[in-house]
């Protein structure tokens, strides 16, 4: 029963070739086989958020995803998100992630990687959210230590920085950006 | 860590191949996003041979409008797409908003709108790991004799917990179903057993291929109600749909109430329509037929220790969120949630 399956998956853009068995998930290949452990294993079912990678585009937790029911889609994980950055031109790190950074939009930063991911399909549906679209938007992903205001911050920031505005500034209609003020200005 | 049972994965390009698949391996099941199913195998409340995907099956995707007004949408659309459609939140209120209420962002990408239909019951004695079920002592749905909830209970009185199924009701809705000897058509109001064990007349072996909304027309208001602890991922505590369907003169010609998250299936308030009918939205009268509905929903729903959350807290509850949402339902708005 336990027959290795042979499948193709795309992931961060690469085509990556993969074995294993019917019944692994998607986060255990993509930590076990592909070594992207970026992608965190919390509750395994459902509960977290940790695991969010993107499929598509689409927040997705890939505990719950048979792995190769997603042959053939676009896989967008954690580690993916900086050289994605640098092959559009950008420099440093990706704005979110840099925001986060910037932010201090964690502690143990468990839940960190789950967080980005489903603020990245935020940004990309909604360029500039408001604060309860930010909350709905990441209300599947859980975060036992910040308590969510830094890391609606650094959504904030990274608007900003990519508006050009000075982030101390009201930005978009959404409450003042204050962690920009703390370090770096936002830049 | 938390992982799946041994299990051969098989994704057929066609609902005839897929009903195959399922035939000829009994005990094989069906997945769609796998949100319900995937956290069932891995608490192994099911040990199938083989598991048989709908990912590939394009056809069973999206949503559209018959020339009778009719929506048809299929088994395989994400929830997140339903909540969203400009056709649903027309046509079919209460649907998008119970739809858009459902688990969090994430699972609303993956989960589908068949998957919801078709989502096994809950109860805390059973939504729960091996090790969980063994160290208390398993029940009557899993591996056991009794029943924790009703003590010396015989039938299983495990939740319909899916939002959706209590707004299909509302709307007529009905289901689409391949098997392997054809094709069927199941009423969702004729779709419920009574028997948290297995609540539905569609076998293991049958795949609902579409849902069917009839055609509503300019008097149509629905709306959906759902309490839960938080704003997001939890599963209902309770949850209500409502119809009303309002005459030219503006007064409720129709109305109905369905009630989930009690037992097996969704409970339909009855003298609904007779308590609403000729008031009119916005009067005194409207007000104290809405109180009036909100008293029969609390003598006929009896939460039960069976999911989550103190049941008398959930019975006095009940009259509130059916108040709220006819209320809501009446003015175009909802959905009725604390955030
Ligand atoms: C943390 C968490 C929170 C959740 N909260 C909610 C909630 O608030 N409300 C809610 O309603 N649900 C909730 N869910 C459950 C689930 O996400 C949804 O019900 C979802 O719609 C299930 O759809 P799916 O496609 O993922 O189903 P699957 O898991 O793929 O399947 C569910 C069941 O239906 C069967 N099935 C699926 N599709 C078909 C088909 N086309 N024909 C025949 N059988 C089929 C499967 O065999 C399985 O038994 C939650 C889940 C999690 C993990
Ligand atoms: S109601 Fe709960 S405890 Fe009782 S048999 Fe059903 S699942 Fe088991
Ligand atoms: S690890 Fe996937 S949701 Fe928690
Ligand atoms: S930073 Fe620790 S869980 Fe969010």
């Amino acid at each position: 029963m336990r027959r290795m399956a042979e499948y193709r998956l795309e992931v961060n853009g690469d085509s990556l070739d993969v074995s294993a068995p019917d019944h692994w998930t998607l986060l255990e290949v993509l930590r076990y086989r592909l070594a992207l452990t970026g992608s965190k294993q919390g509750c395994d079912k459902g509960d977290c958020g940790a695991c969010t990678v993107l499929v598509d585009g689409k927040p997705w937790l890939a505990c719950l995803t048979l792995a190769r029911s997603v042959v053939g889609r676009r896989i967008t994980t954690i580690e993916g998100l900086l050289p994605a950055h640098r092959a559009n031109g950008g420099s440093g790190a990706d704005p979110v992630q840099a925001a986060f950074d910037r932010c201090g939009a964690l502690q143990c930063g468990f839940c960190q990687p789950g967080m980005i991911l489903s603020a990245k399909a935020l940004l990309a549906k909604t360029p500039q959210p408001t604060r309860d679209e930010m909350r709905e938007a990441l209300s599947g992903n859980l975060c036992r230590c910040t308590g969510y205001t830094q890391i609606f911050e650094a959504i904030e920031s990274a608007v900003a920085s990519e508006l050009g505005l000075k982030p101390a500034a009201r930005a978009w209609g959404a409450p003042p950006v204050s962690c920009a003020a703390r370090k770096d200005g936002g830049a | 860590m938390l992982r799946l049972p041994q299990f051969e994965l098989v994704q057929p390009s066609t609902v005839a191949e897929a009903v195959r698949a399922l035939a000829e391996c009994p005990g094989a099941l069906v997945v769609a996003g796998g949100t319900d199913l995937v956290p069932n195998l891995k608490h192994e409340l099911f040990t199938p041979p083989r598991v048989v995907s709908l990912a590939l099956l394009a056809e069973l995707r999206g949503i559209r409008r018959e020339n009778d007004g009719s929506l048809v949408i299929g088994a395989m659309t994400p929830l997140a797409e339903v909540a969203e459609s400009e056709l649903v939140r027309a046509q079919a209120p209460a649907l998008a908003q119970a739809c858009s209420l459902i688990a969090g962002p994430q699972l609303r990408s993956m989960g589908t709108l068949g998957g919801n239909v078709m989502l096994d019951t809950r109860c805390q004695w059973y939504n729960q790991t091996y090790f969980w079920r063994a160290a208390l002592g398993f029940c009557m749905k899993k591996d056991g004799t009794e029943c924790h909830v009703v003590k010396g209970g015989r039938t299983c009185v495990a939740a319909a917990s899916n939002d959706s199924a209590p707004a299909l009701m509302t709307l007529g809705a009905s289901l689409e179903i391949a098997t392997a000897s054809g094709k069927r058509t199941l009423a969702l109001d004729d779709f419920w057993v009574a028997d948290g064990i297995y609540n539905k007349q569609v076998a293991r072996d049958e795949i609902v291929t579409a849902i069917r909304v009839p055609a509503t027309g300019a008097g149509h208001r629905g709306a959906y109600g759902k309490l839960r602890d938080r704003g997001s991922i939890d599963f209902p505590l309770l949850g209500v749909a409502v119809r009303l369907e309002l005459d030219a003169q503006d007064t409720v010609a129709q109305a109905d109430v369905v009630i989930t998250a009690l037992a097996a299936q969704p409970k339909r308030i009855t003298k609904v329509a007779e308590a609403l009918a000729g008031t009119k939205p916005g009067t005194a009268a409207f007000d104290a037929a809405v109180e009036a509905v909100g008293a029969l929903a609390h003598k006929q729903c009896k939460p039960l220790p069976n999911i989550p959350g103190d049941a008398d807290y959930r019975r006095e509850m009940v009259p509130v969120y059916v108040r709220r949402t006819l209320q809501a339902a009446a003015r175009r708005e909802g959905p009725v949630h604390h955030v």
